[in-house]
């Protein structure tokens, strides 16, 4: 019997609104690829953040090679040999990528010293780095790299990966599973977090799945459905949809070779963007961001009004300079990625966020019926089932997924002709992510021509009538839904759709 | 010609006193924080400075004097900042008005004092050359202070270990957080540090400056040198430069006044002001080159753990 | 050891409890200030909270510098709730002051009581023209606000300086540097006989009402300060980042100057050196303790009242120097934004571990 590498006991972690993890028990093997599977709010990241040393838990032990250890912070967690790449990037924009991996590492070490090392590592694992670029120039894939390199000059015993793949094409992927599985047969340990079934498949021989903070199950995924991998993430099978055939209508949306600079230095221009969408269609936009998707929002929701204003037709009227009270009334409604600080004021209540894109409460002259307001609010929450504690809630009282519907419930119910939503089910627990999928789609069924942007090509396939891909700015053609596949898509967002001229150089992979 | 060398040796005494503001501020501001009570600070270490050479006669023990000032209120105001993660700006402006106060509640005493006779320094040799050795070569120590500060700090930041840190907390202290740094107290120092330089500062003002003590005698030096950080764009050598050119501009003023020239003294005395005014809009033109040199979490708030 | 940890709902009771708690703590450490300095404090305490409302002609005169405080608050209220930070209200106050005192001047025994308001409407626009200085050049130049209208209080300063130097010194005043007193059919009209309060503070009272439909009623207030709260909510409502900017630093101009109007058409009656009072500064604090909330800073512009009361008091009667009344003002916003603290966190008392 091997002794663990790594072995939690009944880790229990409380914040005051919420228990992240309770009696929850970890075993990893040396030389195991381990996956922590859960949907969002499961818990994953506390216990990720407990034994890399930045939470402290409240009950439980930890042991490490057999032995019971405190770890108080990061720098003595990777004493003992843990290093983690994190899912939010903890990187330093304006230095470069050897100073970055420099701060990650203890500091014995002289800058370049640390600098040839990573030449050193990068080309063993066949990782494209080059160390004096400041990061910020950098693409969301290479960030990763800069990521795996600072943690990989550690010399880990044991390697945390943090929903490492949601920045990445489906052949980053693949690459980055190379890395990864070279990584296990030199006898580091990987413990891989994730919500997606395939990916735990292809990677890992074991998988603890977490649901509400409790261990639900302990299993080889390899040996598992998706089907019985979802009941124990969620407690039972995913839904289905289904996406009934529709003829399109009236084009309610329609941009014209969109060209747009850039306002902030770290951003991407948008080149020749050409899009339209109809009535009772879906038409989603894949692409890992980082690719003008943000741009292209500000774009067309009207928050960015330099674009030509005959550029960008609403309903058949041009909105290009219009701002986002003008578009509304032409029936365009959008929700933001950000849900709160964009989509919502985080401390002011329910009722007074609907003021931000609805005006029916509003009396002649701009004056606000409260108990209007707060009726309004009532049938949102209702309508959508929304978890709040009435329409005098704040904001941020409420989850990710809550809010979330909120906002959707906000935007759907002014009945709008155009509705774009960007990263509908970001962050957002399995349950709420089907209810706003399929309200998505009984939007589209009532005639609204919908405009969705994700990350997540599923969700897209799932809902989707056509699909664009967005890579460096520029957008593919469109690929009715029966066309595509996972591997098509993935070579256009390396920009690799016929007639596109520009090199798809170091550009995701 | 003789009073441009001396107009030279003016401008070089007055910009020390904004430039050793102005790189302790540029210190705090690279860990993230601003410090919008530098005048009320510079304030209170004037009083502490003054009095104290007052009463032991020794300069020494009023720099060290105002320095600790400077440190105990940045301390405060780091207190409260970092760890109650008060809003930078209103505990800042706090600081400030309490300073104000403060300074002219305990200097009510020494209105009328006098200083023992300042010092005459000079270099050997050199104060002998004619126009350039009284032009630069008769200052006071600290004005050549100023000078290495600023180059120890070029040094510091950009060469060492321990000032990437620094910068690194200021561009995201989350990242340096989940790096395991402890970014509440490299805050902490950064803002003692910088808090101790702006009472040198002041100290200068009321032992060496004008060596007197009137109520609000820094008269916005605080804020001109909160200014000054942001048109050097958080450069120390360009914060040495823009103090010397702000230094040149109040003594252009003293010079004009002196010359009898028509022009009312008051709008000569605003001067300096105006030129904040302007060099600030110019500079502020492009927010794109703000961006890319402004250290990103300036005046954010940072809770670990959150 | 104690530790901070977050309330997961901002708690309303310690919304109002903070800034009780913080003027108990001013009065903590004033007291051990008054005994530093050998005063007794009881007698310093009463200087403070009990002379200035012991009978209705002190109740007037509290209200007298309670006037220009609030006007100036709201203002400023209105500011800081669109997360512009003027500071620079002093300078606005000056002029304000300036534009009405020019108008006054032109005055002669014939002229009519019509004068009155056009010296009022003189203030408004003066403080606003100062203060559309600071959002021009954060319009086009994005100049920090803060820096520009603190400077421009200085200049402020000297323009104040050389008129009444220069231009408008009164030529039978003994060389001095004020300005001709102005004629009596200038004054601001006084509420009632036997005392200095004037309608100034019916103006502020109907200011408190206008700004609480605004800001709590009113879509364009709604608009105002969502660019406060979360700017880029606002910017995906499609409220106007440029034209809050504006609102706020026009309206807290105007209020600044109309203060200035009221004092100097009013208790002072001319111009001089000394009509900056520091109530510019001091309303930044009025503001902050009535957490920017028109009715709160009734309450905290009536105590910042009494903190000036007492500090003259303290200086006729107790010998301490005025400044004092500075030091409380900074301590009070000191103890306040400490206390906030409290607001959103919870203090809780954790056992060392083993």
């Amino acid at each position: 019997m091997t002794t663990p590498l790594l072995s939690l006991q009944g880790i229990t972690k409380r914040y005051p609104s919420v228990v992240a993890n309770q009696d929850v028990s970890l075993t990893v093997l040396p030389g195991q690829a381990h996956a922590v599977l859960g949907e969002n709010g499961a818990g994953k990241s506390t216990l990720m953040k407990i034994i890399y040393g930045a939470v402290k838990p409240d009950e439980g032990q930890v042991f490490f090679n057999g032995q019971a250890v405190h770890i108080r912070n990061p720098q003595e967690a990777r004493k003992l040999g843990i290093s983690m790449v994190f899912q939010h990037f903890s990187l330093f924009d304006t230095l470069t990528v050897a100073e970055n991996v420099w701060l990650g590492l203890d500091k014995s070490l002289g800058l370049a010293d640390v600098t040839g090392r990573i030449v050193a590592k990068a080309s063993e694992y066949g990782l494209d780095l080059e160390p004096n670029r400041p990061v910020h120039t950098l693409s969301v894939g290479e960030m990763q790299r800069v990521e795996i390199i600072r943690a990989l000059l550690t010399e880990p015993k044991l390697l945390i990966l943090d929903e490492p793949t949601s920045v990445l094409t489906p052949q980053a992927v693949e690459k980055l599973f190379v890395v990864l599985h070279k990584l296990v047969s030199r006898g580091c340990s990987i413990v891989y977090i994730s919500h997606k079934l395939n990916e735990i498949r292809a990677l890992c021989s074991a998988c603890t799945v977490l649901r509400g903070g409790q261990v639900t199950g302990v299993c080889d995924p390899r040996e598992e459905s998706n089907a019985s991998l979802s009941r124990l993430m969620i407690g039972a099978e995913p839904p289905a949809l289904a996406l009934t055939p529709k003829t399109p209508g009236a084009v309610m949306l329609s941009v014209n070779q969109l060209q747009l600079a850039t306002e902030d230095p770290f951003g991407v221009d948008l080149v020749s963007i050409a899009l339209q969408v109809r009535s009772g269609e879906v038409v989603g936009l894949a692409g890992v961001s980082g690719n003008g998707q943000r741009e292209l929002m500000w774009a067309l929701s009207g928050e960015d009004t330099r674009a030509d204003h005959a550029v960008i037709e609403v309903a058949g009227q041009p909105a290009g300079h219009s701002g986002p009270q003008a578009r509304r009334q032409l029936g365009l409604h959008f929700v933001p990625e950000e849900r709160l600080g964009r989509g919502a004021v985080p401390t002011l209540s329910l009722a007074h966020n609907l003021l931000l894109t609805r005006s029916e409460a509003l009396a002649t002259g701009g004056w606000i019926r409260m108990g209007m307001l707060a009726e309004q609010a009532r049938s949102v929450i209702a309508r959508f089932h929304v978890k709040a504690a009435g329409p005098g809630a704040t904001a941020r009282s409420l989850s990710g997924g809550n809010l979330q519907k909120f906002i959707v419930g906000r935007e759907i119910s002014a009945a709008p002709a155009l509705l774009i939503v960007s990263q509908p089910t970001w962050g957002v627990d399995v349950g709420a992510a089907a209810q706003i999928r399929g309200e998505i789609l009984a939007l589209r069924d009532a005639g609204c021509a919908v405009l969705v942007v994700s990350e997540e090509l599923e969700e897209l396939f799932e809902i989707s009538d056509r699909l664009h891909v967005m890579a460096k700015g520029r957008l593919s053609p469109s690929l009715p839904r029966a066309e595509a596949t996972v591997a098509l898509m993935g070579e256009w967002m390396s920009g690799l759709w016929p007639g596109n001229t520009v090199e798809a150089t170091h550009a995701q992979a | 010609m003789e009073s441009y060398a001396l107009l030279m040796a003016a401008t070089l005494n007055a910009g020390t006193v904004l430039a050793l503001a102005a790189l302790g501020l540029l210190i705090n501001e690279k860990a993230g924080i601003v410090n919008l009570g530098a005048e009320g600070l510079m304030l209170c270490a004037a009083i502490a400075g003054f009095a104290t050479v007052v009463h032991t006669g020794n300069d020494l023990l009023g720099f060290a004097a105002g320095m600790s000032a400077g440190a105990v209120l940045a301390a405060v105001f780091g207190l409260m900042v970092i760890w109650l993660g008060t809003n930078q700006y209103a505990t800042g402006l706090a600081l400030s008005l309490f300073g104000v106060g403060f300074s002219a509640f305990v200097g009510i005493g020494y209105v009328q004092e006098k200083l023992p006779a300042r010092p005459q320094f000079e270099v050997p040799w050199l104060a002998d050359i004619p126009l350039i050795g009284p032009a630069f070569f008769r200052q006071h120590p600290l004005v050549y202070g100023a000078m290495a500060l600023a180059l120890a700090l070029i040094w510091f930041l950009y060469r060492t270990r321990t000032g990437l840190v620094l910068r690194s907390v200021g561009e995201s202290p989350e990242s340096a957080h989940a790096l395991g740094y402890n970014v509440r107290r490299i805050r902490m120092a950064a803002v003692v540090a910088g808090g101790a330089l702006c009472g040198l500062a002041g100290a200068y003002i009321s032992v060496i400056y004008t060596p007197l003590w009137v109520e609000g005698m820094v008269a916005g030096k605080g804020w001109i040198a909160l200014a000054l950080t942001t048109f050097a764009t958080w450069r120390p050598a360009r914060v040495l430069l823009g103090a010397y050119l702000f230094g040149g501009v109040t003594m252009l003023q003293f010079h004009l006044q002196g010359t009898g020239v028509d022009v009312p003294s008051q709008l000569l005395t605003a001067l300096p002001y105006v030129a904040t005014i302007v060099v600030l809009a110019l500079i502020s033109r492009n927010p794109a080159w703000i961006r890319v040199n402004m250290p990103t979490s300036l005046g954010k708030p940072f809770q670990p753990g959150s | 050891m104690l530790k901070l940890e977050a309330r997961p709902e901002a708690s309303k009771l310690w919304g109002y409890a903070s800034p009780v708690l913080a003027l108990f703590l001013t009065v903590l450490v004033g007291v051990a200030i008054f005994m530093a300095l050998g005063k007794d404090p009881v007698r310093g305490l009463q200087m403070f909270f009990w002379e200035p409302v012991k009978s209705a002609y002190a109740l007037g005169e509290l209200m007298v510098k309670a006037t220009p405080l609030l006007v100036i608050a709201l203002g400023l209220g209105v500011c800081y709730r669109s997360n512009v930070w003027n500071i620079g209200a002093e300078g606005q106050f000056v002029m304000g002051a300036v534009a009405a005192g020019g108008v006054a001047l032109v005055a002669d025994a014939t002229t009519g009581r019509w004068i009155v308001v056009v010296i009022v409407l003189a203030g408004v626009l003066g403080g606003m023209a100062w203060a559309g200085l600071v959002a021009l050049l954060r319009d086009r130049f994005n100049a920090n606000e803060i820096l520009v209208s603190l400077m421009l209080v200085y200049v402020a300063d000297m323009v104040l300086s050389y008129l009444v130097y220069g231009p408008w010194k009164d030529p039978a005043g003994y060389n001095f540097p004020q300005s001709k007193t102005f004629e009596s059919v200038t004054q601001i009209p006084r509420l009632m006989a036997g005392s200095r309060v004037s309608v100034g503070l019916l103006i502020a009272f109907a200011g408190v009402g206008l700004m609480w439909v605004y800001l709590f009623r009113t879509r364009a207030g709604f608009a105002q300060q969502v660019g406060g709260l979360a700017p880029a909510a606002a910017r995906y409502a499609g409220f106007s980042s440029r034209k809050a900017l504006w609102v706020a630093l026009l309206v807290s101009g105007g209020a600044a100057g109309l203060a200035g109007a009221l004092e100097v058409a009013g208790p002072i009656g001319q111009l001089t050196p000394y009509v900056p009072a520091g109530y510019g500064f001091a309303a930044i604090i009025v503001a902050y303790v009535g957490r920017l909330h028109p009715v709160g800073m009734v309450f905290s512009a009536v105590l910042m009242s009494m903190f000036y009361i007492g500090g003259e008091l303290a200086q006729s009667r107790l010998g301490l120097p005025k400044s004092i009344t500075g030091v409380f003002q900074g301590l009070l916003l000191f103890s306040l934004l400490a206390c906030d603290t409290l607001v959103s966190y919870r203090l809780r008392w954790l056992s060392r571990r083993a």
